[in-house]
């Protein structure tokens, strides 16, 4: 651990903070040129967030000190975990004081404090976004603490850099049965907590089909930026860490060299922009499910995850 | 009449807390110093009455004072405003004594005597207002089913003392493994229904819902936080300590209980719309996670992984602690809003954030605790418990390479719900706008109140943040417990949670402060080009053009928690009716649309129902016998003496 | 793999951007090529909806220069106002002005939006945008054509 480790894990926040708008924006251009669109270009997500964070800050009636919080709530998580989690290298100082689970519940405190800010307006369409999307996070919960658990088997732990090193040092397991499902639930839960297709539609207009844009109706200008900041930012940190833990190569180990951190960080904004491209394409193919179909998806995902888990664990044990 | 009320309640408090720190003296003397013996010989006839404290009884003993402590500051203010009658007065601190002298007994005629004295007093504080139909109800609910599960302890401890040949604990623990495996395995199934009663697991949890929100607040804290601790207690001792260890599938008896009660629990706590009653399963919940890790243990330790058991006892031990600290606090602040504004009912409350910041800020503690969220007072027990389920040996034992992602899975499933829940109550219950005159007319309560909820708010941060203060009573605990893996070197419970054996760490109080440091952080992201903008603006809300929002359109409780009483349909059972009844001229024309939805609780219909219904029927049949003579009754007395000597000889 | 190859034959549908419009305001908050609107139709007769979709169709694509339709008026940078307004959309259209962070502009499309078109005197009718609220940007036509609208909105975001 020591001072290059320590750069890298400043790279990895630094390189989320300023890469997150240009991974949406990459994302809306993918999907605009799929359409047969031209798009309004990668950096139009970072032309937006900086407009908003020139105009002025309304403070509609009623809403409480939760309201005002809650976007830096969710953006500082996102951040905390983007310090946390092996992007760039190994050797994150912050990596021993929180393992996969720590990460998992940041995730969700982030959430939280937006369904609670949905709630505090005390609008109709406030509460209905909030009430959506805690129903969804109660059912990615279990499904991403059992991809958890899938993934720490191998290197009997769950500590985010001992996973990957233990991909790292045999990466045929990879492939095995509890991999691959955690690769699959994760998939989901990614799809699901950054409200993308097909279980929110991040470019709808229409209260009553929304899920995470209904919660967040009354914030504008710089909060709002906070607000889409956040989501793009927790998009990034978890299509990194998605790829990190399924492939890590090319990232940096626990006592970096400047080359290695180089190398790191390019490696990990390629895998990034891989994981991005897939995603776009794949959701230009898929209509978003009617609301009462999404917890069929994750609920069965969670079965899926769980009859796997138990398997493999089964097999294991007869081994 | 306000003076005497006062003084009385200023008596009730002061002497309860101080009870309640003298419990926390002896208990923390006791697990850090020797044990405490004291014998009174007199108080029983025949075999006396005998305490012996250990590090184990002495935890509980320290969470039991401390908890009252908490309460007993609240009391005051509370008992006060709701002018306490004289015996409620003099109950409360009797209570308090009571439950510290449970796992204080050191015999089993001890433990039976304080057992029983803390029902009774618990039955008396439940009715407490009796003058309400539902407090009655409960009452009646609770009587029953608190002695029921008396009967089951006392069987299983008096066949335990007669097979063990001894009536105090420590004999009996040194005998415990030699006692016969029928009689073990009978004495294990009584003492899990009696103590798994008191605990309120399933399917023995009806008398909670009922009991906890109809008790008056403090006496609620006092029962979720403590009381029903006990029952683990209870468990831990007689089948983990003395018994133990188990056969495999003692361990997975406790799993499979303990796992059905905490998805069971918090599902209807997800529905309930009632803050009381939502607090009451979020018991049964927590008591089910911390049963799901005793079992673990006694699993893991039959079949030869004594280090992960250590884990799995310590995450019972650290979340029973966890769970004290926020549960106690909720309580205490929902009594807060009912002192203040007399609703519990969540569809009616709204917008105590302005009227009661204080309460409303401790209850987000509370929330934030119970939801197992980092820097909540839940964070580290289920932590420690999912580790210990994961990191499982699967090597060998096909049982437990199934048990144990099964568990994982129940555990995921209630946490998951478990947020979904709190964010519900706190944010319905709290935040938003008042849905009624009564919670737009809510104020802050007494001053003694706040430093009560206060001082349990605090140690809900400490242990949020710093569970480290619990690795010396940890560690002292397990050593008493060898049975279930407490000979090994236990995880280490310091600054960074360390466990034995596992790469893998943790400090949830790095991660709060970098937490904090990153909410600075964005804060100041946020404040990127402050100066180009206009001034901020207050602004109504955004109504889609119409003129104002009226409270009314908000979302309620129960509307907050359709979709997800809507994806588990299966289990909660809602039942649901709509009327819609249309005007004499034509039935094109609505009159009035009546919308209703009840989720009850689907075990008491399902199993209560007709056990009550079998017994009325078996009463009729008895009731026959009785005719009011006295000669026919003497009869009946010389015959029951006859068949005793028959059976004797 | 029928669609992937719809999506080949299809290709590029947009049409080539023309050439900016000379005479262009200033940015609403300085940052040229970000423009979110809220529409609010005060009483159009659909007309300039069906071509105001096709602004923000694939043909003409609007969003290419940085312009985009949102859901409430607290995400926009202003309105576009289609239709005479009426007796019942008065009281709406302030509303949601008064939601609309500052800086902010106001679009009015169509001619009933400018100057109140055939409906002009209508009984139910309070008078045109500009009436109401200040106007930033007209478009005239009845209805204007997509590209009309895609120019009035390049004025204003500068790309």
């Amino acid at each position: 651990m020591n001072a290059l480790a320590a750069a890298g894990a400043v790279v990895q926040v630094a390189g989320v903070l300023v890469g997150a708008p240009f991974v949406v924006g990459g994302m809306r251009q993918v999907r605009a040129r799929l359409e047969g669109r031209s798009g309004g270009g990668i950096g139009q997500p970072w032309r937006d967030l900086r407009k908003q964070l020139r105009k002025q800050q309304l403070r509609p009636d009623g809403t409480t000190v939760v309201f005002r919080v809650a976007p830096a709530v969710a953006a500082g998580s996102a951040l905390l975990i983007a310090a946390i989690i092996p992007l760039v290298t190994l050797g994150s100082p912050l990596d021993s004081s929180a393992d996969l689970f720590g990460v998992v519940g940041l995730l969700f405190l982030g959430t939280v404090a937006l369904t609670l800010a949905g709630l505090d307006t005390g609008t109709a369409f406030g509460g209905m976004g909030s009430s959506r999307e805690i129903t969804i996070a109660a059912l990615v919960e279990p499904t991403i603490l059992l991809a958890v658990f899938a993934l720490s088997l191998p290197g009997h732990s769950a500590n985010l850099a001992a996973i990957v090193s233990a991909t790292l040092a045999d990466p045929a397991q990879v492939l095995t049965l509890g991999s691959v499902l955690a690769f699959v639930a994760l998939v989901i839960v990614i799809v699901a907590e950054t409200g993308r297709l097909p279980v929110d539609n991040p470019s709808t207009h229409l209260e009553l089909t929304m899920i995470h844009e209904a919660m967040i109706l009354e914030y504008s200008g710089p909060r709002l930026a906070l607000v889409e900041w956040a989501s793009g930012m927790r998009l990034t940190v978890l299509l990194a860490l998605l790829a990190n833990l399924f492939l890590p190569w090319g990232i940096a180990g626990a006592d970096p060299s400047v080359l290695g951190v180089l190398i790191g960080t390019v490696a990990v904004a390629a895998k990034v922009v891989v994981l991005a491209v897939v995603l776009a394409v794949a959701e230009v193919f898929i209509a978003k499910l009617r609301l009462f179909r999404v917890p069929e998806l994750l609920a069965g995902s969670f079965l899926l995850a769980l009859l796997a888990v138990t398997a493999s664990s089964f097999l294991a044990s007869a081994r | 009449m306000s003076t005497t009320a006062g003084r009385g309640a200023l008596v009730s408090g002061g002497s309860t807390t101080a009870v309640g720190a003298a419990g926390l003296v002896l208990g923390l003397s006791s697990i850090f110093g020797g044990g405490v013996h004291l014998r009174i010989g007199w108080l029983l006839p025949l075999v006396g009455v005998r305490f012996d404290v250990d590090p184990l009884g002495g935890l509980l003993i320290a969470l039991t004072g401390a908890v009252a402590v908490v309460v007993g500051v609240y009391a005051v203010g509370y008992a006060r405003h709701e002018h306490w009658s004289v015996l409620t007065l003099v109950l409360l601190p009797t209570f308090v004594a009571a439950m510290i002298l449970v796992p204080a007994a050191g015999t089993v005629t001890t433990f039976l005597l304080c057992w029983e004295l803390m029902a009774a007093a618990s039955l008396a504080l439940v009715l407490a207002d009796h003058r309400r139909a539902a407090v009655r109800s409960a009452g009646i609910v609770y009587a029953v089913m608190t002695q029921l599960g008396f009967v089951a302890i006392l069987v299983a401890l008096v066949v335990l003392s007669a097979a063990g040949g001894a009536d105090d604990f420590a004999t009996l623990a040194t005998r415990g493994g030699a006692v016969a495996s029928g009689t073990r395995t009978a004495v294990f199934l009584l003492t899990v229904i009696g103590f798994g009663s008191k605990a309120g697991l399933l399917p023995l949890h009806a008398w909670l819902p009922r009991a906890h929100p109809e008790a008056p607040s403090p006496v609620s804290a006092l029962m979720s936080a403590s009381m029903v601790t006990m029952g683990i207690y209870g468990i831990i001792r007689i089948d983990l300590q003395i018994l133990g260890p188990g056969p495999t599938w003692w361990g997975l008896t406790l799993m499979a209980v303990g796992a059905m009660s905490a998805v069971f629990g918090v599902l209807q706590a997800s529905v309930a719309t009632d803050l009381k009653r939502l607090l009451a399963y979020s018991t049964t919940e927590n008591m089910g996670l911390v049963t799901v890790a005793l079992g673990a243990a006694a699993l893991l330790s039959a079949s030869g992984a004594p280090t992960i058991a250590a884990i799995a006892i310590t995450a019972a031990l650290v979340h029973l602690v966890g769970h004290a600290a926020f549960k106690a606090l909720g309580f205490l602040a929902a009594g807060s809003v009912l002192a203040s504004s007399g609703l519990r009912d969540l569809d009616r409350l709204g917008g105590l954030v302005r009227s009661m910041p204080v309460t409303t800020a401790m209850f987000g503690i509370s929330a934030l605790g119970a939801s197992g969220l980092p820097l909540g007072a839940g964070f580290v027990g289920e932590w420690l418990l999912l580790q210990s389920l994961i990191h499982a040996p699967t090597q060998g034992d096909p049982m437990v390479a199934l048990a144990m992602p099964l568990a994982v899975g129940a555990v995921a499933l209630t946490t998951g719900v478990g947020i979904a829940t709190m964010v519900k109550a706190f944010g319905v219950g709290f935040l938003a706008r008042p849905r009624s005159t009564q919670a737009a007319d809510a104020h802050e309560m007494s001053r003694g109140m706040a430093v009560g909820m206060g001082l349990a708010a605090a140690s809900a941060a400490v242990l949020a943040v710093a569970p480290g203060v619990l690795g010396p009573v940890v560690q002292r605990v397990l050593a008493v417990l060898p049975a279930v893996g407490g000979d090994t070197a236990g995880p280490h419970l310091g600054a960074m949670l360390r466990l034995p054996g596992i790469p893998g760490s943790m400090s949830p109080g790095v991660i709060a402060v970098a937490l904090v440091l990153a909410v600075i952080v964005a804060v100041g992201l946020g404040r990127w080009g402050r100066s180009r903008r206009p001034a901020p603006a207050d602004v109504p809300l955004w109504a889609c053009g119409a003129d104002e929002l009226s409270p009314r359109m908000q979302y309620t409780a129960t509307s907050y928690a359709e979709p997800l009483q809507r994806v588990f349909d299966d289990v909660l059972r809602p039942d649901t009716d709509i009327e819609v009844s249309h005007f004499a001229e034509s039935r094109y024309l609505i009159a009035k649309v009546t919308y209703r939805n009840r989720v009850e609780d689907p075990i008491e219909r399902g199993l209560y129902a007709p056990v009550v219904r079998a017994v009325g029927a078996v009463a009729e049949r008895v009731r026959r016998a009785h005719n009011g003579s006295v000669h026919l009754y003497l009869a009946y007395g010389a015959l029951g003496l006859l068949v005793v000597l028959l059976v004797v000889r | 793999m029928t669609w992937i190859g719809a999506i080949r034959r299809a290709g590029r549908i947009v049409e080539p951007a023309p050439s900016a419009p000379s005479d262009r305001m200033a940015p609403p908050a300085g940052v040229t090529g970000s423009l979110q609107l809220r529409h609010v139709d005060c009483g159009s007769c659909n007309g300039c909806e069906i071509e105001i979709a096709g602004a923000f169709s694939a043909v003409y694509d609007a969003e290419r220069f940085g312009a985009r339709l949102v859901a409430s008026p607290r995400h926009a940078d202003g309105i576009l106002a289609t239709g005479v307004v009426t007796r019942n959309m008065h009281d709406p259209l302030l509303n949601t002005l008064a939601a609309v962070p500052q800086p902010r502009v106001v679009i009015a499309v169509g001619d009933c939006a400018v100057d109140g078109g055939v409906f002009r005197d209508g009984y139910g009718v309070v008078g045109s945008v500009a009436d109401v609220v200040p106007v930033d940007v007209e478009v005239p036509g009845c209805p204007p054509t997509p590209a009309q609208i895609v120019a009035a909105l390049r004025s204003v975001t500068g790309r």
